[in-house]
């Protein structure tokens, strides 16, 4: 199945040691995902104009529509849960960093000890 | 906007007239072995476009002025003198923060465009090859493959420009893969200024000699390196009456070169896989014409003069050598932009095109045979239908050994 060469070949390495140009990798690492993401980001915001161009060349939903599109409160309520939940989950990290800040946690090592002893 | 989903002509007209940048992808031509994009790969390649123009115009420009305020201005405090060469030129600027952010982006815009080209090639490599295989057809006496062919080192040493697997490896009997990967993912590093069959190097070619020679009327062509034969259509096209030889190690390059070249229309190419280094196939003198486009700075120089002397064997008296590559590290050129133009051959693995650039093409050629007197140069830009794509010649920037900006190199054998 070429879909599977696909999956497992589409992002192989090239040969040649790879240049690393940052002074940290994990920051480079960071920038690289990055940026593929923002290249999807693109393409997902294209996909989108292209259906509203499509939507409204039928005459289903005119563009300016969406330019002068207001929610009524309870539309703007499920819509806010929406940016909160996203929140919530991209900056998961974030979160759990305050967190530790205030833990008494003990390490995964310590505790196998313990309920071992 | 009148509700229609049609924009109106006032607003389309601004748009128009606030956007520089380059066209949509769906304007690349569809020849009939060129790989099903789908919307989202066609936006994805869309984007890669985007994004190494602005590197090259937006973030590029800013390593210039890191370079002036602070790289050279250290360099000199610390050493108490200018930078002798190119390669302390880019020594010191790989210190610099803006500079690895830049080359951190550029390297990270490649990697991308393959992987996107990649995708776009593997999912369909089956169809591909049964797509290749139908318009090759009856005419398989054009594809000359010769499966026992020992790799040249320069081709073995290194997947060059980030390609993974290179112009060579096949991913199965009758593979295409690499070299659609190729054809399909050149919009997004050029931005559009190779034109519509990423063919603007070959037609400059054509236009160029026949401009400069126009008494010249090649019988029999040789391209020599000719990856999926997208420059060298051009000129089998510019002299329909002339057999053309196009010559590469991988076979997928020429089996997907036939096939496009069947589906254009083109029926006087013949695609050979050999190491152009020696081609014993073809006779001394056989040939009226020996072109390279943006090949040599991807051999060696143990190769180059091999090549050198085997093109001037080939080439019948009267005959003419033209190499097209990016131009020489002349020593009027600025040691920022020789160090800027070094970049691929560092950090997008090019590795020979800092040494190839830095040889005495001319020296090289005089000593494959070619009189001093009959020695070639000219320069050219790629030709592309200008009420679609970037004019090369029209643009103002710079890109450092990716401007569509080439010159030419050459000979003529004499008449004895």
């Amino acid at each position: 199945m070429s879909v599977q060469l696909a999956l497992s070949a589409a992002s192989a390495k090239p040969t040649g040691k790879r240049p690393r140009f940052l002074e940290n990798w994990e920051t480079e690492r960071l920038l690289t995902i990055t940026m593929a993401l923002a290249t999807e980001l693109s393409v997902t915001r294209q996909r989108l104009d292209t259906l509203e161009r499509l939507l409204a060349a039928k005459g289903v939903v005119a563009r300016d529509e969406v330019e002068t599109f207001t929610p009524t409160k309870a539309e703007a309520a499920e819509r806010g849960l929406w940016q909160q939940e996203f929140l919530t989950r991209i900056l998961r990290v974030v979160q759990q960093e305050a967190e530790a800040i205030n833990a008494t946690d003990d390490s995964s090592e310590n505790i196998a000890d313990e309920l071992a002893r | 906007m009148d509700g229609s989903g049609n924009i109106t002509d006032a607003r389309a007209q601004a748009a128009l007239a606030a956007y520089d940048g380059p066209p949509d992808y769906r304007v690349v031509g569809q020849h009939g072995i060129y790989p099903k994009v789908s919307h989202d790969e066609i936006e994805r390649f869309n984007f890669l476009a985007q994004m190494n123009r602005f590197l090259a115009g937006k973030v590029m420009p800013g390593v210039k002025t890191a370079f002036d305020k602070r790289v050279a201005p250290t360099f000199k405090a610390e050493h108490s003198r200018d930078f002798k060469d190119r390669h302390e030129v880019r020594k010191a600027l790989a210190k610099d923060p803006y500079w690895q952010l830049w080359s951190a982006l550029r390297r990270s815009t490649m990697e991308t465009r393959q992987q996107a080209g990649r995708w776009v090639t593997l999912r369909q490599r089956e169809e591909l090859v049964e797509r290749a295989a139908a318009l090759i057809g009856a005419d398989s006496d054009r594809l000359v493959l010769d499966p026992d062919l020992k790799l040249p080192r320069y081709v073995e040493a290194i997947d060059h420009h980030c390609m993974p697997g290179s112009y060579h490896t096949e991913y199965g009997p009758g593979d295409v893969a690499n070299a659609a990967n190729y054809d399909c993912g050149l919009f997004a590093t050029t931005g559009g200024m190779l034109g519509r069959f990423n063919d603007g190097g070959g037609q400059a070619v054509a236009r160029w000699v026949k401009k400069n020679l126009p008494d010249f009327k090649p019988k029999r062509i040789l391209d020599i390196g000719c990856g999926l034969g997208h420059n060298v259509l051009p000129i089998a096209q510019a002299y329909p009456d002339a057999e053309v030889v196009a010559v590469d190690v991988g076979a997928p390059m020429l089996r997907y070169g036939l096939a496009r070249a069947q589906s254009l229309g083109v029926k006087n190419v013949t695609f050979v896989q050999a190491n152009v280094e020696s081609l014993p196939q073809f006779a001394d003198g056989s040939f009226d014409w020996v072109q390279s486009t943006m090949f040599l700075h991807e051999t060696s120089y143990a190769s180059m003069q091999r090549i050198f002397k085997e093109s001037y064997r080939l080439l019948a008296p009267g005959g003419i050598v033209a190499h097209v590559e990016q131009p020489q590290y002349a020593a009027t050129m600025p040691l920022f932009e020789q160090a800027m133009r070094d970049w691929d051959a560092f950090y997008n693995a090019e590795p020979f095109w800092t040494k190839m650039h830095e040889c005495d093409l001319d020296a090289w050629l005089v000593a494959a045979g070619f009189a001093k007197e009959s020695l070639i140069h000219g320069g050219v830009t790629a030709v592309v239908d200008k009420s679609v794509f970037p004019d090369a010649a029209e643009d103002d920037g710079e890109d450092y050994g990716r401007k569509a900006a080439w010159h030419v190199v050459g000979a003529r054998k004499e008449v004895k």
